[in-house]
């Protein structure tokens, strides 16, 4: 059954990722995004019926709740025209992490979870919530480099290839990850409080979660703007990157 | 019904002579009116006629006494299809000064609504405007700026997105300046200050755009104040230094120099969060947007063809349309008289034959109707149509 809403979500997935690099075709890449992310919601659901625990407790599980976070997110608002270049960066990546998601046994249903701890669901959801809202946040910081860079080299294709405006950009990221921020600090609050009822220490994966907790604190303490705006929101997701998929392993 | 245009445009007529004949809205379609079935689209690059099996050298006629002069040389005459697909290019913008311009849908637009035309005209006018809007949303024709002015606004809105409360500052009360502002204006920005060699000339446009007019000695203290400067003066260096520049700053500052030799130093293109656009940049953007209209202009021809095909398919079934109600009524008019000659029957009996007779008869002409629309669209079109029409004996009484 799982298989049913597997590969049309990552065909639908994969459709969008190809059709957002023309913008001929931009129209059916938001489609593609649509049609996947209802087949891997519905799998999702398929997986949360069928398990007796939290369903997403391994790192592939996890992996597949993030990537329909992602994708989720983007499809809020990321799916207009002007946009499409974001989709260029978010979904190829959304069809990576959920094939690889999928080797790793994480798209499957009826597996026994280890977890039903209420604090450990908010713990994963929010912490993978924030990360979803990190990863749209770096993208949005990717394309206002691109974009600011393009304005300063005075490219003549500049109004033919149109991005959002570097202000829009700019405050895109910001609300992204002013939203982004209080999620995985509640995220990690819970995972503290199991943490302190089970016992065990601070891996890695904590070290670099944390730190990237640090450093999307001082983007929004200290709001800087433009390219070094841009650079520190970088800077976070790599360490969300290096959280998510370098270190995932030492976590679950 | 035949289709017929008789027309000048920027293509063939100087505007000398354009002026002469154009028409305000009213007068276009009371020409329309006294021509019969008609639309007059007048606007200043073109006035053309559009009659539906009306006479042409009326309106040619009429035409030239607007004009005052023979219009032969340079009118074009154009009919059926190939009036159809004019008219198409001019809603979709491909036939205009500066392609996919939109305010041509409008115009034709209120030309048809004026006149009001027949049944036939009505068809041809919602296709060409429902292909005008078609164009316009499926293409990036109308999407990119055609003009310096244009293009200086909306790389500023690349830069702050919308333009509503952005502040701007107008150095020099020059006329491509005021041009450029007036873009800006005309985007929601707000020109704050005005600053001009000239105090008379700067406070006249300053009162113009509701601004404040300043001295140029005192532009490098306003730049901390707005969001775009926009110099175009006639000095003979630059006024703008990068030492200008405050050097804290939170939002970004859009420089847009038109000016000959230059108003604002290079350098202040390197600071960060300033953007530097001079007029050769400008020019490269703009060349470079029409050449992209260009190429969405060649995705907007294809959709003009497959409307003059709808067109010619559409024309082509109003030939053979006749010879098939004809051909029908003919038909029917047969078998009721034999149900006529039937005797004494029940009424279920009656309802029966009349169902069988119908169901016949449909299913004999079902194939005819549907070769004959197929072969309205070629060249045989209207040999089926006689053929029919000769062997049912249709044009003969009954």
């Amino acid at each position: 059954m799982a298989e049913a809403f597997f590969w049309p979500a990552l065909v639908a997935y994969g459709e969008a990722a190809l059709a957002y690099s023309s913008p001929r075709f931009s129209g059916l890449g938001t489609w593609g995004v649509r049609v996947g992310w209802l087949a891997q919601t519905a799998l999702l659901a398929l997986q949360a019926v069928r398990v007796d625990g939290f369903p997403w407790s391994s790192w592939a599980g996890s992996l597949n709740l993030f990537v329909w976070l992602v994708v989720g997110t983007y499809l809020i608002w990321g799916c207009r025209p002007r946009f499409r270049l974001l989709g260029l960066t978010v979904m190829p990546l959304a069809v990576v992490l959920f094939l690889a998601a999928r080797i790793g046994g994480g798209t499957a249903v009826g597996e026994r979870s280890h977890y039903g701890n209420v604090f450990l669901v908010l713990h994963v959801g929010l912490v993978l919530a924030a990360f979803a809202g990190f990863t749209l946040a770096a993208g949005l910081s990717g394309l206002y480099l691109v974009e600011e860079r393009r304005l300063k080299r005075r490219a003549a294709d500049i109004l033919r290839l149109r991005l959002p405006s570097l202000v829009t950009l700019e405050r895109l990221a910001t609300r992204t990850i002013a939203v982004s921020l209080p999620l995985l600090t509640l995220g990690l609050v819970a995972g503290f409080v199991r943490l302190r009822d089970r016992g065990g220490g601070v891996d890695a994966l904590m070290g670099a979660t944390i730190a990237a907790w640090g450093v999307y604190a001082a983007f929004l303490a200290l709001r800087p703007t433009g390219r070094t705006g841009a650079h520190l929101a970088l800077a976070g997701f790599a360490l969300v990157i290096v959280a998510r998929v370098a270190l995932a392993g030492s976590h679950f | 019904m035949r289709l017929s245009l008789v027309g000048i445009s920027h293509h063939v007529a100087p505007v000398e002579l354009r002026e002469r004949v154009a028409l305000p809205l009213d007068r276009a379609a009371s020409l329309a009116r006294r021509l019969g079935d008609a639309v007059c689209l007048s606007t200043c690059n073109r006035t053309e006629v559009y009659l539906a099996g009306g006479d042409e050298s009326r309106a040619l006629a009429s035409l030239e006494e607007l004009a005052g002069e023979p219009l032969r040389a340079v009118a074009y005459r154009l009919h059926d299809e190939a009036a159809a697909v004019h008219l198409f290019r001019v809603s979709a913008g491909l036939d205009s000064l500066v392609p996919g311009e939109s305010e041509i849908l409008g115009q034709v637009r209120a030309a048809f609504d004026a006149a009001r035309p027949g049944p036939f005209l009505d068809r041809v006018f919602r296709q060409a405007l429902a292909l005008g809007k078609r164009v316009r949303a499926e293409t990036a024709i109308g999407e990119s700026p055609a003009s310096v002015p244009a293009a200086a606004a909306a790389l500023a809105q690349q830069v702050f997105g919308d333009l509503a409360g952005r502040r701007v500052l107008l150095v020099g009360a020059g006329r491509i300046g005021e041009l450029a502002a007036g873009s800006l204006s005309a985007r929601g920005a707000a020109i704050a200050f005005v600053a001009n060699r000239s105090p008379e000339a700067g406070a006249a446009l300053a009162a113009r755009f509701g601004a404040e007019a300043v001295s140029l000695g005192d532009v490098p203290a306003k730049l901390g104040e707005v969001d775009v400067v926009l110099a175009a003066t006639g000095a003979s260096g630059a006024l703008i230094g990068a030492g200008d520049v405050p050097a804290r700053r939170r939002h970004p500052l859009f420089f847009i120099d038109i000016a000959v030799p230059r108003d604002v130093d290079p350098a202040v293109g390197a600071l960060e969060g300033c953007y530097l656009y001079d007029i050769d940049d400008l020019e490269a953007v703009v060349a470079e947007t029409l050449s992209g209209r260009r190429a969405e202009a060649e995705r907007a021809e294809q959709l003009v063809a497959l409307e003059a095909q709808r067109f010619k398919e559409w024309r082509a079934s109003l030939e053979v349309v006749p010879a098939i109600a004809s051909l029908r009524a003919r038909a029917e008019e047969i078998r009721a008289g034999e149900l006529a000659k039937l005797g004494a029957l029940s009424e279920d009996e009656r309802r029966t034959v009349e169902s069988v007779t119908a169901q016949i008869l449909n299913k004999l002409l079902h194939l005819p109707t549907v070769r004959m629309k197929e072969a309205a669209v070629g060249p045989d079109g209207a040999r089926y149509a006689h053929a029919v029409r000769h062997l049912f004996g249709l044009d003969e009484e009954p």
